[in-house]
């Protein structure tokens, strides 16, 4: 299947290669590069599938790196792409952050993971428990131990996980404190119309959990409301049919932290849009100039503190700079890439934040046909927009008694307001 | 260097390995040496003994190799090692080893006996490990050993080294083809193999080697379909899609009654036929020559309905798997269930939503429906990548129908202001797109389009004018201002190719315009030597037409123009125009062709057809990368037609041995009821065997005897067993669930119990299960009525526990059917046995119950904790309360009170007990309901009041279903509610007891009360003395704890007493009247001693009224709980006082 895997860093550097069948000359790479100059400025325009006369090139861009796989026969593109994902997820869990300069430091961890992942290029062990207990994560700690002892990262214990049908869970796990926690973070994607009424809105929503319990325990969480839920999918260490006949989520937890679930919440349910915008944004036809006035104000917020509040606006090329004053928080614009910038804070009920002022335009421009979308971030802490509750959460199978919380949050998604 | 020389020098330099300066520090020799020099240098780190120096080559080496440096000539250093005993080392060999072995063969070859003797290891893990590295070196001369391992592992008892012996298969084909028929074999093997581990592997060596040898998959569909589910999520795409190409050979297409029909839709008029299968009785029997109804295979069927859970997989690939699936096997009727979770994969990475989009764009054009409520998920966000942009568009368009084009068109209207330009132009064709498929709106876009041509931007013109000559092609002689109006343009617009699409209408319908096409044509001969190629053609092409049709106006110019294009550079233009003189201009020599000029300029041109770029593309299996590419990749299975007749179904029939079915059964019942009971019995099995799979029985190793008594059975089994534990243990506790604690609690204890309540079990499943009698419950079961027949119940404790774990294991006999069934016994099996036991005949009753139950306990609901820290984000679970002493306090209890403990029902309501209005009876449209506490011992759970309500029909006719619904308590504050009270005759009366725990505090409790017409909203409100029950102790233990209540806790009140009052008798009838505390006995007269604790936390409430002369009196109330002692006083005060 995945014959080889290129990493190319964003100035066109392949800097670390792993072939798992027979090697793969890194000129096949010049295809992507043909490709990636002809897609522009934008790493995202590179279609994702390239192909070329002997191989096809599949690739997704994580973290500033482009993770291309070279592949020769029929697969399904999904697979890879879903596998390439997961192998930046996996780096990202091994060494904080999956960045060029973490891999360079860690190229041998990284090509002991490459070489469990795959197995002639087929997916062998994909799950972290499992590879943590191959290859253990690197830490401050035992490098140095590691220096000094000259003990090694591969774990010497075999790897029992592989072994079990639960290849989500590591034997033998202990705390002392268990704890178990649960984050439910509902994202509104929505997008706002000039008039201020919604296009189109709808909330997705994560449970990201963290388990820290000893031995095999068996939890099981329920809602207050699981018919919220329209459309869900889960970790696989959930019980399916048990969800289907009692909307309960039964699953032996994989140690640490993993994403239980995530799940949409359906159409019908209207979606509190928690904030508005009223933003006046023109440009004068001549005199090379415009004004821009926004004001932001809590709409549907539950009696809850809206926070982290940004507003991000792509502007238009002749845009020259900005003269702005805002009552509140701090704005920048990058006259090189056009992107103003303004970060609120807290949202004051009492006091609307406002950001005006002036815009001067490249003189002898033409007027901008298209005013910038505003792009909104905010969190709203301790509330699931959509209402949703976990009700409770037990636990089977183990004698202790654990520590059990649940946190929630509401965040912007893609939440755009068009002017 | 070669690497022989590099081998010989290794060994001169291994010889003096007591020079250690070299590998302690390498940096010293790689600033210095050449390359040369320091892979000398790792050698000899790689020859030390040191394991750690060992390590530090090969991880330099291997650094080395990641970043595509060639270390080849380390290869007879580095294989030394391969039987090096550090694991990391080792790892690090392996890693080299296979990256190189292909160049170094012959060296190569050192190493295979340590892989051969790896193979014999007695760990399976090491046995696995040696598979893969071996099969991995592409060495042709080790195929025979390969060969021989992977036949071997492939009989191998542990299923992960099966795994690796089906993965070996591939690696081995491509090294030698020809080995192909015996890789069959043990690929047909492998597939026979049950465990889950092996199904992926197994089906992806099938893929690759032999894709067409369908027929081994004959035997082994059913199982793969039922494994799909517990196979891990790479396996699983590629089984799904093994079985999507397997069914359409199998299996007739569901939808053929479909096709047929449509073909005659016309005739029966009816557009919307679903579900055409066997329902359309009078289409069939006109068909009935052609087709026969269609019944779908079941084994099509069960694949169906095993693959769909998947749809919820996290995994995209999976998704689009089971998507792909549907989309090619599914009756039409079905395959909307894909669309809700295609469109979540577009929440995924923009590669997912690329491809998705891709499929989805394809899939829309078949079955548009599917996707239509889904319309605004495909809306377009200025931050999507143009690539995600334009897809977008394709799927929108091919969703635009008559109803919801307005809104996509609106939508558009704001794409095509966008800053991308390329995504503009994409817009505007699809807005061209929609305009010819909806006849409705074709003159709104027309006119749309027309603005944009007053559009600033160059290319947004030039795009609209293309579109707009495609749709004026349909019905120009209605648009003929428009073209007059783009006539204008040519002025301004400069984009070639729109000027050639102006030039071209203008030539092409130069009818409809007869005065503004020659002016046109002058202008354009103006500037034609600064036009471009494709301008300059189409000029000449209007003037020819414009001579076949107006050539007294046109002919010098056309002429003009000619000669211009004769001179031209391009010899496309010159040719052109040497073509068109002569097929035009009449000339005395040749001029065949001339007289047909008008036939072949102004022929009837067909209007283009706007067609969707995926259209056909559902040729290709759907999520292939074929499909992607639109063209076929090496490799590609051709998803192959449905056959025209069924092939025979029973090539799939497996004569299974019953273990076989039963391990199937098992299979299902254990995924699909995971009990945690199942577990605790799972991890005893455990103990026996260590690596025994979860959800599948795969391993086999439970014979037909172990799995005939477990899922189902032993799981019911397990779970009564476990609440024979706990009554056992804590006398007071039903099996409802008390304080979540104490639930937790019991639990673990019953678990530990399992197998002895098994044995109870078993014994009493012999004895009493048919001795009704014995069982009181399941007496009480057969009346309707509430039956106040609990004075029975006052056997021990022991015999209760027997008695319910009978009734509870008569339950679970039949339990083997279905789930649904299970789930209701089991609720059924919650029924509270002390409280009076009527038939729960509403299943609906008891499903709110059980909401009730579960809200009474939401420890999670986090309503007021706020994100700080850590630990204030936590619930910590408080301490657990006693059990055994609780137990000994309600057995202590028992037997002071042996007579009324059990008879809470019996309790007349004596003039000393106040009753209470809950519902007044006008209020209540004739039904009267009041309550009092009984100030008894609630028998089920000692924590809670027990309140007394008493029902009275005032009306006529019936009342029915009393019942209790939707409790609206306090924090902390739970309830047990009575059991349903079918009838209540005309002018009847009945009583229940319901527990309400109301946690030491007079907040009220909130409930509704229904009928099965009405629902009333109530409210129960404890007075503060009825929160407690009496204690009995000595003045001394009195005095005692007394002496620990002081301070704070004690609270005093002078007051007169009335005459009425000055005896004790009174004071003691009064007090005990305001409070449920008993007296304590005192050595003075003057004092008036009473004892009681609070009903949940169990403080204790020492009551003291000391009488002075006079009348006067002090009362004295100790209580850990201020506010409690406080109220009490209060309403001591008001008992008492005259």
């Amino acid at each position: 299947m995945i014959h080889s895997l290129f990493l190319v860093n964003g100035a066109g550097d392949i800097f670390l290669e792993k072939h798992w069948k027979s090697v793969v000359g890194r000129s096949v790479c010049d295809y992507f590069f043909e490709a990636q100059s002809k897609a522009g400025e934008d790493p995202e325009n590179v279609p994702p599938v390239i192909s070329t006369p002997h191989h096809y090139l599949i690739n997704v861009y994580r973290h500033k790196i482009f993770f291309l796989a070279v592949i020769q026969t029929e697969v399904p593109p999904l697979f890879v792409i879903e596998f390439l994902h997961r192998v930046a997820e996996t780096f990202q869990d091994y060494f904080g952050e999956c960045s060029e300069a973490t891999i360079k430091d860690n190229v041998v961890i990284v090509y002991e993971l490459l070489e469990e992942m795959l197995d002639n290029g087929f997916p062998l062990a994909t799950e972290s428990n499992i590879l943590k207990e191959l290859i253990k994560p690197p830490t401050i700690l035992r490098s140095m131990v590691n220096t000094i002892t000259g003990s090694s990262n591969v774990g010497d214990t075999l790897p029992t996980g592989q072994l079990s049908t639960i290849p989500w869970r590591r034997a033998g796990v202990k705390y002392t404190n268990n704890e178990a926690y649960f984050d439910a973070i509902e994202e509104i994607d929505a997008i706002i119309d000039k008039s201020g009424s919604t296009v189109c809105a709808e909330i997705q929503g994560v449970i990201d959990a963290c388990v820290k319990l000893t031995g095999m325990p068996d939890l099981t969480l329920s809602f207050m409301n699981p018919r919220l839920l329209d459309d869900v999918s889960f970790h696989p260490c959930v019980r399916f049919k048990r969800w289907e006949s009692e909307k309960v989520l039964s699953f032996i937890p994989p140690d640490g932290n993993f994403r239980l679930m995530s799940y949409h919440v359906s159409a019908q349910n209207l979606v509190a849009i928690p904030i508005y915008v009223k933003q006046n944004i023109s440009f004068f036809e001549s005199g090379s100039s415009g004004r821009l006035d926004i004001t932001l104000g809590p709409k549907q917020t539950m009696g809850k503190q809206v926070e982290g509040l940004t507003v991000t606006m792509n502007m238009p090329r002749v845009l020259l700079s900005v003269n702005l004053t805002a009552t509140q928080g701090t704005h920048k614009f990058d006259p090189v890439t056009k992107i103003l910038v303004w970060d609120v804070g807290k949202l004051n009920p009492q006091k609307l934040p406002n950001l005006k002022g002036s815009l001067s335009v490249q003189s002898g421009a033409p007027k901008p046909e298209e005013n910038p979308t505003l792009n909104i971030q905010f969190k709203i802490q301790q509330l699931a927009i959509s209402g949703l509750k976990v009700s409770r959460l037990d636990m089977y199978g183990e004698k202790y008694k654990p520590f059990k919380g649940v946190k929630y949050l509401t965040k912007a998604g893609r939440f755009q307001v068009r002017t | 260097m070669s690497a022989s020389s590099a081998f010989g020098d290794d060994k001169g330099g291994s010889s003096n390995v007591g020079e250690p300066e070299y590998g302690h520090d390498p940096a010293s020799g790689g600033i210095f040496s050449s390359d040369y020099k320091r892979h000398d240098d790792l050698k000899e780190m790689l020859d030390s003994n040191k394991d750690s120096l060992k390590l530090e080559a090969m991880k330099r080496i291997v650094a080395m190799i990641a970043r595509g440096k060639n270390a080849s000539e380390l290869f007879p250093a580095v294989v030394k090692n391969v039987a090096c005993k550090n694991i990391e080392v080792k790892k690090l060999v392996y890693v080299y080893l296979v990256r190189y072995a292909e160049e170094q063969q012959d060296l190569a070859l050192l190493s295979i006996s340590t892989f051969q003797r790896g193979l014999k290891d007695p760990n399976q893990l090491i046995r696995a490990s040696a598979l893969r590295v071996l099969s991995s070196i592409r060495v042709t001369i080790i195929v025979p050993i390969m060969m021989l391992a992977i036949k071997e592992a492939a009989s191998d008892m542990s299923p992960y080294v099966r795994k690796t012996a089906a993965h070996a298969i591939p690696k081995l084909y491509s090294l030698d083809p020809d080995q192909k028929d015996q890789l069959i074999e043990v690929i047909e093997k492998l597939l026979a193999d049950k465990t889950t581990l092996v199904a992926g592997s197994v089906v992806m060596a099938f893929e690759e080697v032999c894709p067409e040898r369908i027929d081994l998959i004959h035997k082994n569909y059913r199982k793969l379909c039922n494994l799909l589910i517990d196979v891990e999520e790479w396996g699983q795409v590629v089984i799904i899609n093994m079985l999507t190409r397997y069914a359409r050979t199998q299996f007739l297409n569901p939808n053929i009654n479909e096709t047929l029909l449509e073909e005659e839709k016309a005739f029966y008029g009816s557009d919307e036929d679903e579900d055409s299968k066997e329902e359309t009785p009078d289409a069939e029997v006109s068909t009935a020559a052609k087709r026969k109804p269609y019944v779908m295979d079941p084994d099509h069927r069960l694949l169906l309905r095993n693959t769909k859970p998947l749809l919820q997989s996290r995994n995209a690939a999976v998704v689009m798997a089971v998507a792909q699936l549907y989309f090619h096997l599914a009756p039409k009727a079905e395959v909307g269930v894909i669309a809700k979770a295609l469109v979540r994969l577009m929440r995924s990475h923009s590669e997912v939503q690329y491809v998705v989009l891709q499929n989805v764009a394809t899939m829309t054009i078949k079955r548009r429906g599917m996707f239509e409520p889904y319309l605004k998920s495909f809306y377009i966000r200025s931050t999507d990548p143009t690539q995600i942009k334009i897809l977008k568009l394709e799927v929108l368009t091919n969703l635009a129908n008559e109803t919801n084009i307005s809104t996509i068109l609106r939508e558009f209207q704001t794409y095509i202001k966008s800053n991308d330009k390329d995504f503009v132009a994409a817009t505007i064709q699809a807005i061209g797109r929609c305009a010819t498929n909806i006849g409705e709106v074709r003159d709104t876009c027309l006119n749309g389009l027309v603005q944009l041509l007053s559009n600033r931007d160059e290319l947004v013109v030039a795009e609209s004018v293309v579109v707009i000559k495609k749709l004026l092609q349909m019905q120009p002689e209605q648009h003929s201002e428009i073209i007059k109006h783009m006539a204008k343009l040519t002025d301004n617009i400069q984009v070639p190719m729109a000027r050639a699409s102006i030039l071209w209408l203008i030539g092409e319908y130069c009818e409809h315009v007869p005065k503004i096409a020659p002016d046109v044509l002058r202008k354009m001969a103006k500037t034609f030597t600064n036009e471009e190629d494709i301008v300059k053609l189409q000029i000449m092409n209007l003037a020819a037409k414009l001579y076949l049709t107006n050539s007294k106006q046109t002919k010098l110019l056309t002429q003009y123009v000619l000669n211009l294009a004769k001179y031209d550079q391009n010899y496309d233009i010159r040719d052109r125009a040497r073509f068109i003189r002569q097929l035009i201009v009449p000339m005395e020599k040749g001029g065949a062709l001339s007289k047909y000029a008008k036939k072949l300029f102004l022929a009837l041109k067909p209007a283009p057809v706007l067609e969707s770029p995926f259209k056909d593309r559902d040729h290709f299996q759907l999520g292939s990368l074929s499909h992607l590419l639109n063209a076929k990749a090496g490799g590609y299975q051709e998803l192959p037609d449905w056959p025209d007749v069924v092939p025979d179904p029973s090539v799939r029939n497996v004569e299974v041995k019953d273990s076989v079915i039963k391990l199937l059964e098992r299979v299902t019942t254990l995924t699909s009821v995971p009990e945690w009971t199942k577990c605790s019995g799972r991890d005893k099995r455990k103990d026996k065997k260590a690596d025994k799979p979860f959800y599948s029985d795969s391993e086999g190793e439970s014979g037909p005897t172990e799995s005939a008594d477990s899922g189902s059975d032993s799981e019911s089994d397990s779970e009564s067993g476990s609440e024979t534990g706990s009554s056992e243990e804590s006398g007071s506790r039903s099996d409802t669930e008390d304080s979540y604690e104490e639930e937790e609690e019991s639990d673990s204890e019953g678990m530990e119990k399992v197998p002895k309540g098994r044995n109870i079990l078993r014994r009493k499943n012999k004895t009493s299960a048919s001795d009704s009698a014995a069982s009181d419950e399941s007496g009480g079961e057969e009346d309707r009525l509430p039956k106040p027949g609990y004075g029975k119940r006052s056997e021990s404790e022991e015999e209760k526990s027997e008695s319910e774990s009978s009734e509870s294991d008569s339950e679970s006999e039949p339990e083997s059917e279905s789930d649904a069934d299970t789930k209701k016994k089991k609720k059924k099996k919650k029924v509270p046995v002390s409280a009076p036991a009527s038939k729960p005949t509403k299943k609906a009753n008891v499903e709110k119950k059980e909401a009730v139950e579960k809200k009474e306990m939401s420890l999670l609901d986090l309503d007021d904790f706020l994100s700080t820290p850590t630990e204030s984000t936590t619930y910590q679970v408080s301490p657990v309360s006693n059990v055994v002493s609780n137990s000994l306090v309600t057995d202590l209890e028992g037997l002071s009170l042996t007579d009324t403990t059990m008879s809470a029902v019996t309790i007349t309501s004596s003039s000393s007990m106040k009753m209470y209005e809950l519902l007044h009876r006008i209020k209540g449209e004739g039904l009267a309901v009041e309550y009092c506490f009984s100030r008894q011992p609630f028998s089920s759970d000692i924590h809670m009041v027990a309140v007394q309500i008493q029902f009275t029909n005032n009306t006529s006719s019936e009342v029915k279903n009393l019942h209790v619904e939707e409790p609206k308590l306090q924090s902390g504050m739970r309830m047990k509610e009575f059991q349903e009270i079918d009838v209540l005759p005309p002018s009847g009366t009945a009583t229940a007891v319901i527990g309400i725990d109301f946690c030491d505090s007079t907040q009220a409790a909130n409930f509704q009360l229904c009928t099965n017409t009405r629902k009333f909203f109530v409210t129960i409100q404890p007075p503060v003395g009825e929160l407690m029950t009496p204690v009995f102790m000595t003045e001394n233990e009195f005095k005692k704890e007394q002496g620990n209540l002081m301070g704070m806790n004690e609270i005093s009140e002078k007051l007169a007493l009335g005459e009425m009052c000055q005896n004790d008798i009174t004071i003691v009838q009064r007090v005990t009247s305001a409070a449920n505390i008993s007296r304590v006995p005192c050595g003075s007269d003057k004092e008036c001693r009473f004892a009681g604790k609070t009903v949940t936390s169990g403080s204790l409430v020492l009551v003291t009224v000391l009488t002075k002369e006079g009348g006067a009196a002090q009362l004295t109330v100790n209580c850990e709980k201020m506010v409690i002692g406080t109220m009490l006083v209060k309403d001591i005060l008001q008992a008492l006082s005259p």
